[in-house]
């Protein structure tokens, strides 16, 4: 096996260990990690949702910035750079927050469920498969947000990413809170999925390493699809192989594979919206150059379009839940069955207005 | 010998665009970019299509390489 291949492998299996891990320390079940439910977590810690059972700021989600940063800035790929399309990216990133908590997960996550026995999983990554090759669709039609920039002179934005994480860090362990009468911020659910979590210095601990692996594998499950369709490359899929295979054995091994459609935590059977809403998810990630969870890798190197992808994402979160679009275990609203059907109409004609014609 | 340029487009355009000019027969490419990720992806893609890849000059976060039939 050459070097690339093992390092996807201990990658997987690393991932998936420590999944498991912060599962059996606390954290809600199928969800070691969930970079869309924590980015929603987080939202609600801070107060920009008042949905009372998903608030505390996820200390997996500070360490996996530090991570991806520190990685990053030792092997000097850290590069401050943006201005592509910056204002669609926050767009885009609020749907592929919209999609993801109508299937409830990200692409992460949906591996961490099979993983689980969650079969409606499994109908969630036949969505994403469908999202991303209809995302291709689009790059094959000459998608192009145009390109971005490296900043001249001063690395001064790429370092507000990661400063802004450092500040959130400081008020988690700090404690203070601003308005002692409202509860916060910081805000954290006493009851429900927020409150479920492993101790934080695991949780940050867990981060950190999965960052650094992140960013050193570029670990992607939309690229790790791309990747196999173009090129039959299958390094990033060998890497998300072993988190399933891993969170499979271990879940056996504790008894806590539960094969099936009905009852799994923190999920519903509603198989229609669990497909769109991954689709949702799939189709942005190719068009924005990658699935959430590398959206806060490469804001952690430096990227600032990425940057504002992540802040998208807060944003979706944030209305996703004022507004009742978020699926939970009773099944998806209306208007969140309207917001995904409607999101995968803008996103296509965002994608159809910016092909380059002539290439 | 004809020039991409692929600087500042994101995963996974500078394949994309590879792939695009090797299909209309060109021979002999040059192609300007930046980051190691795409480095790699064109790198790994031009060398899975049977095409020999040299890389020319690398200064920063900015490269330039030279695929050509074998």
């Amino acid at each position: 096996m050459d070097r690339e291949k093992l390092l996807m492998v201990i990658t997987g299996v690393t991932i998936g260990a420590l999944a498991v891990l912060l599962v059996a320390l606390g954290n809600p079940a199928n969800m070691g990690f969930c970079i869309a439910c924590f980015l929603r977590d987080t939202a609600g810690g801070l107060g920009l949702h008042r949905a009372s059972i998903v608030q505390y700021v996820r200390p997996e989600l500070i360490g996996l910035a530090f991570g991806a940063f520190i990685s990053a800035f030792s092997s000097k790929e850290f590069r401050s750079r943006g201005g592509s399309a910056t204002f669609l990216r926050f767009v885009l990133g609020a749907f592929m927050m919209i999609g993801a908590l109508v299937f409830l997960g990200c692409p992460l996550r949906d591996i961490l469920r099979m993983g689980g026995g969650d079969l409606n999983a499994v109908v969630g990554l036949g969505g994403f498969l469908g999202g991303v090759l209809f995302g291709v669709f689009f790059l094959k039609k000459g998608f192009n947000f145009g390109a971005a920039k490296q900043e001249k002179g001063t690395s001064a934005g790429g370092y507000a990413f990661i400063l802004i994480v450092l500040l959130i860090f400081g008020l988690l362990i700090t404690g203070i809170s601003f308005n002692a009468e409202a509860g916060g911020p910081l805000f954290f659910s006493k009851e429900g999925p927020g409150s479920m979590h492993a101790p934080l210095w695991v949780s940050l601990a867990a981060g950190l390493v999965v960052g650094f692996l992140a960013q050193k594998t570029r670990m992607c499950l939309s690229g790790g699809f791309r990747d196999f369709f173009l090129i039959r490359e299958t390094g990033l899929l060998i890497a998300y192989g072993f988190i399933f295979l891993t969170v499979l054995i271990v879940n056996t091994y504790l008894g806590k594979f539960n094969l099936g459609f009905a009852n799994q935590p923190i999920a519903h059977t509603n198989h229609l919206f669990n497909f769109l809403g991954l689709f949702l998810v799939g189709q942005t990630a190719v068009l924005l150059g990658g699935c959430p969870l590398r959206q806060i890798v490469l804001g952690s190197e430096g990227d600032m379009d990425a940057a504002t992808t992540v802040l998208g994402m807060i944003f979706g979160a944030a209305i996703s839940h004022n507004f009742m679009l978020a699926a939970s275990a009773k099944g998806v609203t209306v208007f969140g069955q309207v917001a995904v059907v409607a999101g995968i109409i803008i996103v296509s004609l965002i994608a159809w207005a910016y092909r380059e014609v002539d290439v | 010998m004809d020039i991409l340029d692929v600087r500042g487009l994101s995963c996974p355009l500078p394949v994309l665009k590879t792939q695009k000019a090797l299909n209309k027969g060109i021979e002999e490419l040059q192609v300007l970019g930046s980051g190691n990720t795409a480095k790699q992806n064109v790198s790994k893609f031009a060398k899975a299509k049977g095409y020999q890849v040299e890389i020319t000059s690398e200064i920063n976060d900015e490269w330039q390489l030279v695929v050509r039939k074998k």
